[in-house]
């Protein structure tokens, strides 16, 4: 088996480990899907209604866009980040470290290749879902223009490959649990505000927006925003390469951290 | 998945070696497993049993050598290998998201079972396991036999041709234990391979036609129990404490095998039936204990008595 490409080794058998997460995430749906619902709710009343009453209008790529309506899509954005990098960060590591059930499955004819992919696929799979869910509300509130608004889907997919992939290359690296804290703090919780998710990044001063365009959900929030406004901006496809490259890369990092750290 | 030869052993292990930095767990070791064997491998803790299994079940890549199972090599075919095996690890790693029933379901996909077929045999083996009762319990709610049970029901469901046990008694009482092993010499009858690891010298008396007994990574002796405690420890022996003046010096003069450890002495009588008599005769009032001679003895013998960790 080949150690340089760790692609090789990856099989269609971790959809039985994407098949386990998903059956283990259903024995408690009504619970797991209640945030992705209100979530959105909740950050339109506080964020919109309150700040949005202040603010009035911003202005977006050149045009006059009412707050609340940049800003909803921002939460969609969030969210694609938050579910994938959280599932794959504190609950992999769970299953890895505390259950041993990385140590169970590769008992089988699933080597820990499979066992990555899977879990890969299932965080990314909850971005998807988050970004279904709050696609269908900001929709009912009237935040979302169609047809457009169906390219948040496949935005959430790739963002959420992304984050999963970068959610496993943390989990592969930490020596324990509470080490989360400092990735999420240094790297998570920025993005979370200075990524074009709640204002402009364009405000920001010249060097502030140039760390921000190197942010991936930066072009999450863009490509989002794009698709709940209905136009995407000129650059769109620089943004879908970026995202793309970064997923291709960071998954191939965490199968070879991964496997670094659990193959020995 | 191809078929291995049907004439190739269950294991064959050649020049086996597993180091870690500077230290070497598994040291160049050779054994084979025949099919239908019941092969214990025995040592203290350390001595390189579990790091062996580990290698045989593709959890650790090999530093040195070869392991081949039924003929295939588990460097370059680990699925295939893995499918033909049993693996109950030393820790229970049950998935705490599953029920126990749903627990062999889940597994029974990553073997690529059909559904109805798992089904069967999931519940065939709970009924096996005395475990149906608990079908629908949370892993968290099982006791510790009951989590072994349903390990070994899980390793079972694939119906392995080699089953690979890993101290699977440890820290069970008598009850379970026994359960265990009744369960083992049933698959043992029933023609499956057996490769276990234990530190319960009763324990590979019990179940193990052949015992290779392992220390600082290497192979110090194999043989069936019963031979290898004839040849290394002898019939009997007797254990002497609050020794009368002068016996020891006896001991030594007459040169009888033995060993001294604190205030106790341990005589390795190899016919059987003299030694203990002439102390009685010669020390009057002298405290001993005759006993047969076991796999523990021979254990101690070889592997020493001090703490290895």
């Amino acid at each position: 088996m080949s150690a340089r490409n760790p692609f090789v080794n990856v099989s269609y058998r971790a959809w039985y480990v994407w098949r386990r997460d998903l059956e283990v995430y259903m024995t408690t749906w009504l619970t797991n899907f209640l945030p992705p619902l209100l979530e959105p709710v909740m950050y339109v009343a506080a964020f919109g209604f309150g700040m949005g009453s202040l603010i009035g209008t911003v202005t977006y790529l050149g045009r006059e866009v009412r707050y609340l309506a940049f800003m909803a899509p921002g939460v969609i954005a969030v969210a694609i980040m938050f579910w994938s990098y959280f599932e794959t960060t504190y609950a992999s590591f769970i299953r890895m470290y505390y259950q041993r059930t990385f140590d169970a499955i590769v008992a089988t004819p699933l080597v820990v290749e499979d066992v990555i992919a899977g879990e890969w696929l299932w965080g990314a799979t909850k971005s998807f879902m988050a970004g279904v869910i709050m696609l269908g509300m900001l929709t009912l509130l009237g935040l979302v223009a169609w047809p457009t608004g169906i390219l948040v889907i496949p935005v959430a997919i790739l963002g959420g490959l992304l984050f999963s992939a970068l959610g496993l290359v943390t989990t592969a690296l930490v020596p324990k649990i509470d080490s989360f804290n400092l990735p999420v703090f240094i790297l998570i919780f920025p993005m979370f505000l200075f990524s074009g998710t709640f204002f402009p990044i364009d405000i920001l001063p010249q060097w502030a927006m140039a760390i921000a365009l190197a942010l991936p959900l930066t072009h999450i929030s863009y490509l989002v925003r794009g698709a709940c406004l209905g136009e995407m901006p000129g650059f769109w496809p620089w943004s879908l390469v970026y995202l793309a490259v970064a997923t291709f890369g960071s998954i191939w990092l965490a199968l070879v951290l991964m496997k670094r750290r659990l193959v020995k | 998945m191809s078929v291995s030869p049907s004439n190739a052993l269950p294991v064959r292990i050649r020049g086996l070696t597993k180091r870690y930095g500077a230290m070497t767990a598994v040291d160049g070791i050779d054994f084979e497993i025949g099919p239908g064997e019941c092969v214990g491998v025995l040592g203290p803790n350390g001595a390189g049993k579990t790091t062996t299994v580990r290698m045989i079940s593709c959890f650790t890549p090999i530093t040195a050598g070869s392991a081949e199972v039924f003929g295939l090599d588990v460097s370059t075919r680990p699925r295939e290998v893995k499918a033909l095996l049993g693996i109950c690890p030393q820790e229970d790693n049950l998935d705490p998201d599953f029920s126990v029933r749903k627990n062999l379901l889940v597994y029974g996909r990553y073997h690529e079972m059909p559904a109805d077929v798992v089904k069967k045999r999931a519940d065939e083996l709970l009924e096996t396991m005395q475990l149906t009762e608990k079908a629908k319990s949370d892993i968290a709610s099982l006791s510790g036999g009951m989590k072994r049970r349903l390990v070994l029901a899980r390793a079972l469901l694939n119906e392995p041709r080699l089953l690979l046990l890993d101290e699977p008694t440890t820290g069970l009482d008598p009850q379970a234990r026994h359960v265990i092993w009744q369960r083992v010499r049933q698959l043992r009858a029933a023609g499956t391979t057996v490769l276990l690891t234990t530190h319960y010298m009763e324990e590979a008396s019990q179940l193990c036609g052949r015992v290779i007994l392992m220390n600082g990574g290497k192979i110090l002796l194999e043989g069936a129990p019963a031979d290898v405690i004839a040849r290394e420890a002898g019939r009997e022996v007797i254990e002497v404490w609050d020794l009368k003046p002068g016996l020891l010096e006896f001991i030594e003069t007459v040169g009888w095998q033995h060993e001294r450890v604190e205030d106790r002495v341990y005589l390795y009588d190899r016919e059987g039936g003299t030694i203990a008599g002439e102390i009685t005769r010669g020390f009057p009032g002298q405290e001993l204990m005759l006993r047969h001679a076991t796999l523990e003895d021979v254990f101690l013998l070889r592997a020493g008595r001090t703490l290895k960790e």
